[in-house]
């Protein structure tokens, strides 16, 4: 496959730039939402390695995140060791899980909604036993010490830190995705996708490949995880684990376009800016639940009007199109 | 073991059945709606919860209780749900799962936030007149409320049973879910049929949650517990089959009240999703469902 469109990669180019600026131009309230953004489009990205790419929908996708959270911030808590080492436990940790997960569901021929509700069913056990689990602090909580200073190592700082590490992985993750999407296994996820059956009579190892899309999803989620553990410097089980969690997930990638390198970062901006542009309304109108009542209508508007995502559509009108799906 | 504890054992195991009875209706609903379509209902609690303030609400401002006010709410339920198949959901049927899981949660987002608009987030109960009384089989003590609303279930499904074996209507859903092609071909308006099969399944629900008010008070959050639970019943009761549904619904009701007294009631769920999972790898049509063809 060859090259990029130039005008695609000047056009990231100036993204990148930008990003890198941003803190010095927004607002302390506007860094945050922007932090979301990345942080969602990471996470998307991840997820969208399963879903997109290898065309299993995994509705539990808060475990691999939870669980990269905990081991590190759990390993950080009693034993003093920084999250840049821990970040390595958390990913073998939520590759584990995922591997698990991956193998009863694909071994046992789990498809669509029933693999789903596997994905979950884990979760939910995962939640319920961390929420018993002292080490873990239970389900009180697990609290990581603030210090005033900016500690890189051991990422205690103020936003800024968290901005650039986030927009690393961020990066980090998009390159990965491009890499994967352009290698044979790329392909054979494809042809996994449009038609498992097929594949597997042409002899792509089809196991092996979904097998792989899991853990490599399920590793990069823990990652974001642990990112967030120490961004919040707290982390609860019945919401590290939520299915809530783990639809948040899905969201962004859903809503920008599933399989696509930009969807999950447009769809996080789009959310966000829904987000942003509800919390005022409702506060305006002062109705309990009213914020969520527009985001519901704008869900349901995006999923009639534009179902295979806001980036196909946005992409075509600025000519800028992916490669066809 | 002491005769005391096999007592409070049986106890539970009595509460469980009766719990899960109206569990099982609420079940049976997404097994017509997820058995017929395929249409994957994630919005089922949400259905549930407006029920259960629906039924609260005629109790509060009307006087009127839950018993007597479920046909109309099923009657509503059935109407709305039919209008929300023609309008909404009719063009996703046979789309790829995330698109109907994420018009579902748009649906699921609305009806819980609708609640909460006009109800508040304050749990609402309803206090019956035979709140207290209670019914006597040897030591055992079955809760009067509870048995009314699983006998309430139980009269239901058994009018459910017989519409889809009885009525031209019913035996032409159950055709059309057996095989679509086949029942294009002898010319049965699939899409009416759907709608009503939403329709009846919906008002399931809201007959359940009708039933489930008088049993436990109400608050918009339930309502993902109850989307998950009535999947759950689904699949370890099996899809297509209504003695599954009402079946599982019992089994996850008596495992919730067991697991609830010997051990921490907190984890009382965990044996729902471990079953869950059992089930989905080692018998995925479910306990009492046919083989997939």
């Amino acid at each position: 496959m060859g090259e990029a469109a130039p005008r695609t990669l000047w056009l990231l180019a100036a993204l990148l730039a930008l990003l890198l600026v941003a803190p010095a131009i927004l607002g302390k309230y506007w860094l945050s939402v922007l932090i979301l953004i990345l942080y969602f489009a990471y996470v998307g990205q991840a997820w969208n390695i399963l879903m997109g790419f290898a065309g299993q929908l995994s509705l539990g996708h808060a475990l691999y995140a939870g669980l990269g959270g905990y081991v590190a911030a759990g390993l950080f808590f009693h034993y003093g060791i920084g999250p840049w080492a821990g970040v390595f436990a958390a990913a073998v940790a939520a590759a584990l899980a995922g591997m698990i997960v991956g193998y009863l569901g694909f071994r046992f021929s789990l498809a669509g909604v029933y693999f789903a509700l596997l994905t979950i069913a884990f979760s939910e056990f995962t939640r319920l036993a961390f929420d018993h689990w002292e080490w873990a602090g239970g389900a009180g909580g697990l609290f990581l010490k603030v210090d005033a200073g900016t500690d890189i190592v051991n990422l205690r700082g103020g936003p800024l830190l968290f901005y650039y590490v986030i927009l690393a992985l961020a990066a980090f993750a998009f390159i990965l995705c491009r890499a994967l999407l352009e290698s044979r296994l790329g392909r054979y996820w494809l042809a996994i996708r449009e038609d498992a059956e097929a594949a597997q009579a042409v002899g792509v190892p089809v196991l092996r490949c979904k097998m792989i899309a899991i853990v490599i999803s399920a590793a990069l989620t823990a990652l974001g995880g642990v990112w967030n553990a120490f961004y919040y410097s707290n982390l609860f089980p019945e919401t590290a684990f939520a299915v809530g969690r783990s639809i948040e997930i899905t969201l962004a990638p859903i809503i920008g376009g599933l399989g696509t390198l930009f969807g999950p970062i447009v769809g996080a901006v789009v959310l966000a800016g829904l987000g942003e542009a509800f919390t005022d309304l409702g506060e305006a109108l002062g109705i309990p639940g009213i914020k969520q009542i527009f985001y519901g209508l704008a869900l349901l508007v995006i999923v009639m009007y534009r179902p295979a995502g806001v980036w196909p559509w946005l992409a075509g009108k600025l000519g800028l199109a992916e490669r066809p799906k | 073991m002491t005769s005391d504890f096999l007592l409070s054992l049986a106890q539970a195991v009595t509460k469980g059945l009766l719990t899960g009875m109206v569990y099982g209706l609420m079940a049976l609903g997404l097994s017509v709606i997820f058995g017929v379509m395929r249409v994957v209902n994630f919005a089922h609690g949400e259905m549930m919860v407006v029920g259960m303030y629906l039924a609260w609400m005629g109790f509060e401002y009307l006087g009127v209780t839950p018993l007597l006010s479920l046909p109309l709410i099923a009657a509503i339920f059935f109407f709305a749900g039919y209008a929300l198949q023609r309008s909404l959901i009719s063009p996703f049927i046979g789309r790829p799962e995330h698109q109907q899981f994420l018009l579902l949660l748009a649906v699921a987002i609305l009806l819980v936030n609708g609640c909460l608009a006009i109800a508040g987030p304050d749990s609402r109960g309803v206090q019956l007149d035979s709140q207290f009384d209670s019914y006597e089989l040897g030591p055992i003590v079955f809760d009067a409320v509870r048995l009314h609303a699983a006998l309430a279930a139980i009269a239901i499904a058994a009018l459910l049973w017989l519409f889809f074996t009885a009525t031209r209507t019913g035996k032409s859903i159950r055709a059309a879910a057996d095989n679509h092609m086949g029942a294009l071909v002898v010319g049965l308006d699939v899409r009416r049929l759907y709608a009503f099969t939403f329709g009846v399944g919906a008002a399931c629900v809201g007959a359940a949650g009708a039933l489930m008010i008088t049993i436990i008070p109400v608050t918009p959050f339930l309502a993902g517990e109850y989307t998950l639970l009535a999947f759950i019943i689904v699949i370890v009761g099996g899809l297509g089959s209504m003695t599954g549904a009402l079946l599982g619904g019992l089994l996850i009701g008596v495992s919730e009240a067991v697991a609830g007294l010997l051990l921490q009631p907190s984890l009382k769920s965990m044996f729902s999703f471990g079953l869950l999972i059992l089930v989905l790898l080692l018998r995925p049509q479910g306990l009492f469902g046919k083989s997939s063809s």
